[in-house]
């Protein structure tokens, strides 16, 4: 067992894959001597050469072209998005091109692509760097979109995510990328998709998060924990398909939830997530789910940014709430 | 300061073979075919021909969905695929399907993707192709990536993607040929060019004099060829299949060609922006009657042969069409089924409420 940043983490998923199966491909925007910009390719074009692992012409619908037009010839294409706020420039070849192939040839073609991107808050980055832009994709049937939290769950789910025969939007949380270390197996191993994960066992209220929300809800459970309220945290790690059951069973012990998200509030992920609970599980409810969000304003990439992103206090604010209603 | 737009768009000259009076004016680019072969070009031009004047009735009878009509563009759409092979990579737009017939689409199917139906693009095994894009340009960056795959493969075939004027707008036109050409990937290009992208004449689609010479920016090469000369759209093809072959690159072809009838049979008035005297401007230039005019000067063609060539197709279509209607139709079961390989739990759900939906 190695103590691994979750950009370590996410190198050495795709290192295993690149050497478990010849068709797989890493390419994007300086993907290739230069590593990346946030280095997660780091070393892998020395490793598998400039065939595997390249760079390409800085357009970002020419690289989801690329990948589909890849997948057809039998590869099994990584791609990565720079920043996932560029993906307004990719959005046909990813929903209207990836996400549909296999519907439209009757099941007889398919893309499985992995689109790698970091994304989120926190990190002082230019306008359009940061956002979190998941419920974009997560609205389009046909693609999985996956976000892990931990440097564990990273390795595991983006194995999977690259061995998937269907397309998948895999997110990495940039505030996550090397401000933890955690224990990652050096061996292969995979993490389920579509399976969400209690990070937290409590019996009281039932905090659902994913991402970097993860940690913040992890932060305010122990807090909470000193007021005598035991709360349990499960991180969704796929918000597309969500994991409906793994919430249920919760909800039906704690009968209080709060779910929390770093995008803004309108047609986001939570908002899923809610209607999902009420429309199963109402009478199990003591309060009416809340949400903890950021404000349906553009990202503040600026002086802002600390306050327009939800924190553990929002949370445990929240929380109280549900709690006392 | 030295100006070069003048001296590089005077570089791109029509390239022809046939002129509009059936007359050889090319000897030295004359491709190499046989009198059988040369007969197989008419023939195709002339079912094609007929294919569509069929298709536009079943369309107004109700018995098609989309259809964009193809008359007038023959030349350029079975003079590029003639040139093509078995494991050549086919990725159309909506306006293509006759390339996808002569490559290997069975008829019926066809119009099962007129229809709508997903078994329109359920090709053959052994046929590599996309279904018609609908989305312009997109087919473009496609093709960049099926023949950067097919060099990494080391196959001996080419990607061939086809959009019109209007696409060349795009901003994955741009990208899709400058990817190839920075991965000198096996990609021949088309772009027929018919004047109109529904209504917009190509005037107003961009200052470029030729549409050909946007293959400068990307550092690939590229030429206009008369689209309505089957000849010198075959020759040109041959010549870029050839070229991608050997790895010396992508090519970009604009053929110079016009459909005669309305965009799509979805409710689009030509009379709108085009006159009759540029419809038979056009109509003087038609791909079948030089080419006809040319075989007759050499014994090789004749009224009979035509009358036999549009039974056959008339039968073929009568056929066709009979299949099509009785596939069975396609469910929102079927559709929920072929969304992932693994179905995810919301999708096993709602796949449980359509069955029993679809079962009433």
């Amino acid at each position: 067992m190695a103590e691994m940043t979750m950009i370590q983490a996410i190198t050495d998923a795709m290192r295993t894959e690149l050497k478990n199966d010849e068709n797989v491909l890493v390419y994007g925007e300086d993907v290739g001597q230069n590593g990346g910009v946030f280095r997660a390719t780091e070393g892998l074009q020395d490793e598998f050469g400039e065939d595997r692992v390249f760079d390409t012409p800085l357009a970002e619908s020419g690289i989801g072209g690329l990948s589909l037009g890849l997948a057809l010839q039998g590869f099994r294409p990584v791609m990565e998005i720079q920043f996932f706020g560029f993906v307004y420039e990719a959005m046909d070849a990813i929903n209207g091109q990836m996400a549909r192939i296999r519907y439209r040839s009757g099941g007889t073609q398919n893309a499985p692509v992995t689109i790698r991107a970091p994304f989120g808050g926190g990190v002082h980055t230019p306008e359009l760097h940061a956002d979190s832009l998941e419920g974009l994709i997560a609205q389009q049937p046909g693609i999985r979109v996956v976000i892990p939290s931990t440097p564990y769950d990273a390795k595991g789910l983006l194995i999977s995510a690259i061995r998937n025969n269907d397309p998948v939007l895999f997110l990495e949380h940039m505030k996550l990328y090397r401000s933890f270390r955690g224990e990652v197996p050096e061996e292969e191993y995979t993490v389920e998709l579509d399976k969400a994960d209690v990070k937290r066992e409590g019996n009281d209220v039932t905090i659902v998060a994913y991402g970097a929300m993860v940690h913040t809800a992890l932060k305010a459970a122990e807090e909470l924990e000193k007021d005598g309220v035991d709360a349990e945290v499960i991180d969704l790690r796929t918000v597309s398909p969500i994991d409906v059951d793994t919430i249920i069973e919760s909800v039906e012990k704690t009968n209080h939830v709060v779910v929390a998200q770093e995008a803004q509030r309108q047609a986001g992920v939570a908002a899923t997530v809610v209607s999902e609970i009420q429309e199963r599980a109402i009478l199990h409810l003591e309060a009416p789910v809340l949400r903890v969000t950021a404000p349906d304003t553009v990202y503040a990439f600026s002086d802002a940014e600390e306050v327009w992103l939800p924190t553990h206090k929002d949370i445990i604010e929240q929380v109280n709430k549900v709690m006392n209603y | 300061m030295k100006h070069v737009l003048e001296s590089v768009e005077s570089q791109f000259e029509m390239f022809q073979i046939l002129n509009e009076e059936g007359k050889i004016v090319n000897e030295d680019d004359m491709p190499d075919l046989s009198d059988e072969e040369l007969k197989e070009l008419m023939r195709r031009m002339v079912y094609t021909r007929v294919l569509d004047q069929r298709s536009i009735a079943l369309n107004r009878q109700g018995r098609l969905g989309f259809y964009a009509p193809t008359a007038g563009q023959e030349a350029s759409q079975l003079g590029s695929q003639f040139a093509l092979e078995k494991e050549d990579f086919l990725l159309p737009a909506y306006r293509d399907v006759p390339q996808l017939i002569w490559q290997g689409l069975p008829l019926y199917q066809a119009f099962l993707f007129s229809k709508g139906h997903f078994h329109g693009n359920q090709f053959p095994e052994g046929m590599d192709a996309l279904s018609p894009q609908i989305i312009i340009g997109a087919q473009y960056v496609q093709t960049a990536g099926v023949a950067l795959g097919i060099k990494k493969r080391g196959k001996k075939a080419v990607a061939v993607t086809y959009t019109g004027d209007g696409g060349t707008s795009q901003g994955d036109f741009y990208e899709g040929i400058n990817f190839a050409g920075a991965y000198n990937a096996p990609a021949i290009f088309f772009v027929q060019n018919n004047y109109f992208a529904i209504s917009v004449p190509v005037e107003k689609q961009s200052a470029a004099k030729t549409l050909a010479q946007k293959s400068v920016a990307a550092g690939i090469e590229g030429i206009q060829v008369d689209g309505m000369d089957v000849l010198a759209v075959y020759a040109v093809t041959k010549n870029a299949r050839e070229r991608a072959i050997n790895g010396d690159g992508p090519m970009l072809i604009e053929t110079l060609t016009y459909r005669y009838g309305p965009h799509t049979m979805s409710g689009d008035d030509p009379t709108r922006y085009r006159t009759d005297d540029l419809n038979d401007e056009w109509e003087k230039k038609d791909p079948l009657v030089r080419f006809r005019t040319f075989l007759e000067s050499k014994d090789l063609w004749s009224e009979e042969e035509e009358n036999k060539v549009i039974e056959e197709a008339k039968e073929d279509i009568k056929k066709a069409i009979k299949e099509a209607d009785k596939y069975p139709k396609q469910t929102v079961t079927d559709l929920i089924n072929n969304m992932y390989d693994e179905l995810p739990p919301n999708l096993q759900e709602q796949l449980e409420q359509f069955k029993e939906k679809e079962s009433k």
